[in-house]
């Protein structure tokens, strides 16, 4: 494409500029292949990627070794900005897809990876994010064994959109579901909650606010395996992604037709969080998270289940915030730290920051 | 966290909690009904549904009255249609406050004229929309100045900078207000039933605690201005009701950590040389109220977006059905409103006080179903 008749500023001299991706990129040729070849496959590297089939082929036999049902989930990710403090959009699609199919019990084994890169964008960039993808997938023990790679105009997409799509294997006699919670049951809760959601508010710039949070983006799978030893029962369980716990709790809750109280006094909050959530007047349960699970499990296993999450790096701040009573059905009470009670609803829309 | 978990410490909520039902027990039963003290303040309405005080206070007792204290819960439709009117325009970015953007015009909100492609941007303060004027000066910067006086005073500095800088693509759309010509048109309405106020915090803050003098001395009727923990809330109803169980009737200050007797004497110059009060202001669901709003001084005009641009400046009914005016009146309770929770949610606001979180209809409907649920009577008398 032409950049002056775009209407683009003219060329910089070209030593001056920093490669980036072009729609040539994406044209299915030469600088295609070159792109796979040179950025993507090395990140990526695993046999069932490397002969660049137009899909990968999983031995069925493999599969089976690890239980008795496949899980298979899909989860696109747009982030502003690419890059925040504790991680990056790449990092962000592989944890996330692995752990949509982890806090099923599942052992995440194989993700796909559809790239929509913005013309633009600079090489390096998109280089240091796919690494960032091979990192991680090695971290959560996940294979990405194909892709895709697209390129669009200026102004189509926001620099970088990733989609995964992940199949994992669920062992036999494990079946956590929204529709599981029982009277009787504890809440738990592998850690702090609503650091992602502050990292990613504060790396925007847009806040005159400086604290040092980083996101919670980690794999989940390890921890809900050590869980899952501890009680091989476990009533509920998900990630508190978009939404928060707020969220989670009041599906489960929902879906259980069963109520929910949790204690202000004992949820986790890292204090910097808590502070800046003050300041802006956002409420931390609704706030996202990407490596916080909530699991439902019989009260009289809570114990152990907290004991063996806490053994776990990813565990270390668990703890339990709640329990599952009848009443009243389908809603999520809090007990305030200062003693009073009070609802805590799904949100209608996105948070918005109050006036004063 | 220091300087706010102080401030929510149950064992001195319920220390207060005894004092205050043991003063307010035989108030209530000389009256036949509970006490109703209304929290002028949409921050305090905020903190009683988010700590759960209501549930902490017996009912037959105590009765918040929910005041018009949210700056954009009382924004009339017309106010709206000129916003979303202003933000059309290709060649203006439009700023404003987060929670505005959700506020429904008779053709909808600014949020929607975003997604339609309007350039409207969420700012956190007056300043931030003056840094966009400063890197985008091809383009007409509009900031949406919405508040009471708590916010008034940021509004002006922010003016005299783009003044003093000679910035020529900024102004506003001013849409302050003032809160104690607000509590009169509330005290004179003939079917007010009110024990008490408790006064705003954050707007005390400015103007200080002299301009509430009327309402003790005309309306005799107390008044506290309160902070905004739970502790500071649950101390100011003790301070109210005490004065009624002695019989008086004063201006108290419990905030004084926070608000001087005579207020922030340059924040009230810079308010003052920027601008002066409208002989009226609409109000949605409370009609037009003598000199409760602002407008730029004409030395300012330059700056003021209603002399700048053209607008339609229509007045627009309220929706017929919403009875946000009764219920900032304190007549009926939110749920008790025809439309609550069926035409209108906080997913689809037809009123304004659903809109926002500090509004009364918005806090029932997120914090309130359980206290609903006990007392299934009152709903459905409504």
């Amino acid at each position: 494409m032409n950049a002056a008749a775009a209407g683009t500023p003219p060329l910089q001299p070209a030593a001056a500029r920093a490669p980036t991706v072009t729609l040539a990129h994406g044209a299915g040729g030469r600088a295609m292949r070159a792109l796979i070849e040179r950025t993507i496959l090395p990140a990526f590297s695993n046999p069932l990627l490397a002969p660049l089939e137009d899909q990968a082929r999983l031995s069925i036999a493999d599969l089976a070794a690890y239980g008795d049902r496949l899980t298979f989930t899909t989860d696109s990710y747009v982030v502003t900005p690419l890059t925040f403090p504790g991680g990056d959009i790449g990092k962000l699609a592989v944890f996330g897809t692995a752990n949509d199919l982890a806090v099923s019990g599942a052992r995440p084994l194989y993700l796909s990876c559809g790239l929509v890169i913005e013309e633009g964008l600079a090489l390096d960039e998109l280089a240091r994010i796919v690494q960032s993808m091979g990192r991680a997938s090695h971290e959560a023990g996940v294979a990405i064994v194909t892709g895709d790679t697209k390129v669009v105009e200026r102004g189509a997409a926001d620099r970088l959109f990733i989609n995964t799509a992940g199949i994992g294997v669920m062992p036999a006699g494990v079946n956590p579901s929204a529709a599981r919670a029982r009277p009787g049951d504890a809440v738990l809760v592998n850690g702090t909650l609503g650091d992602h959601g502050v990292a990613i508010l504060l790396a925007r710039n847009e806040l005159a606010l400086d604290a040092p949070v980083l996101s919670d983006c980690q794999p989940l799978y390890s921890l809900v395996a050590a869980m899952l030893a501890a009680c091989n029962d476990i009533h509920c369980m998900r990630d508190a992604t978009r939404g928060g716990l707020a969220t989670v709790l009041n599906e489960f809750a929902a879906s259980s037709r069963v109520g929910i109280r949790l204690r202000e006094a004992a949820l986790p909050f890292n204090e910097t969080v808590r502070g800046a959530c003050e300041i802006l007047g956002l409420d931390p349960l609704y706030l996202a998270n990407e490596g916080k699970l909530v699991a439902v499990v019989p009260g009289p296993h809570a114990g152990a289940v907290l004991a063996a999450m806490r053994a776990h790096p990813a565990g270390r701040h668990a703890a339990i915030i709640g329990e599952v009573c009848a009443e009243p059905a389908g809603n999520v009470i809090l007990a305030t730290a200062i003693g009073g009670d009070r609802v805590v609803d799904m949100l209608a829309g996105e948070q918005l920051p109050r006036i004063c | 966290m220091r300087y706010a978990d102080e401030f929510r410490d149950p064992d001195k909520a319920r220390t207060l909690v005894a004092e205050i039902v043991r003063l307010a027990a035989p108030l209530a039963a000389d009256r036949g009904r509970p006490l109703q003290i209304m929290e002028v303040c949409g921050g305090h309405t905020h903190t009683i549904f988010r700590y759960g005080l209501k549930a902490m206070l017996p009912q037959e007792l105590i009765e918040f009255v929910h005041g018009p204290g949210c700056p954009v819960c009382v924004l009339p439709m017309g106010r709206v249609d000129n916003c979303v009117a202003l933000a059309r325009n290709p060649n203006v970015i439009f700023t404003t406050f987060g929670d505005a953007m959700r506020v429904p015009g008779s053709h909808g909100s600014l949020l929607q004229a975003k997604a339609d492609g309007a350039d409207v941007r969420m700012v956190y303060s007056p300043l931030d929309a003056l840094q966009i004027a400063r890197k985008n000066p091809g383009r007409e910067v509009i900031f949406f100045a919405l508040g009471f006086e708590t916010t008034m005073p940021s509004t002006a500095l922010t003016v005299l900078q783009a003044r003093r800088e000679g910035i020529g693509n900024f102004s506003l759309f001013c849409n302050h207000i003032t809160i104690p010509a607000t509590m009169k048109a509330l005290l004179d309405s003939p079917d007010l039933m009110l024990d008490g106020f408790l006064g705003p915090g954050h707007v005390s803050m400015v103007i200080g605690n002299r301009p509430y003098d009327f309402i003790a001395r005309v309306y005799h009727r107390p008044l506290v201005v309160s902070g905004f923990e739970p502790l500071d809330l649950l101390q100011s109803l003790w301070m109210v009701i005490k004065q009624i169980a002695e019989g008086r009737c004063e201006i108290e200050n419990q905030y004084t950590r926070i608000v001087p007797e005579e207020g922030n004497a340059q924040a009230l110059a810079a308010v003052g040389e920027v601008f002066e009060l409208r002989d009226f202001f609409e109000w949605r669901g409370l009609g037009s109220i003598e000199h409760s709003g602002v407008k730029m001084r004409a030395d300012f005009a330059r700056f003021d977006a209603e002399r700048k641009f053209s607008m339609p400046h229509l007045t627009v009914a309220d929706p017929k059905a919403c009875q946000c005016g009764d219920v900032l009146k304190g007549l009926i309770k939110p749920h008790q409103c025809r439309v609550f929770g069926t035409a209108c949610t906080p997913e689809t606001p037809l009123g304004a006080l659903m809109v926002s979180s500090e509004g009364a209809c918005a806090a029932y409907h997120q914090y309130g179903r359980l206290t609903r649920t006990a007392q299934p009577a009152a709903a459905a008398s409504a």
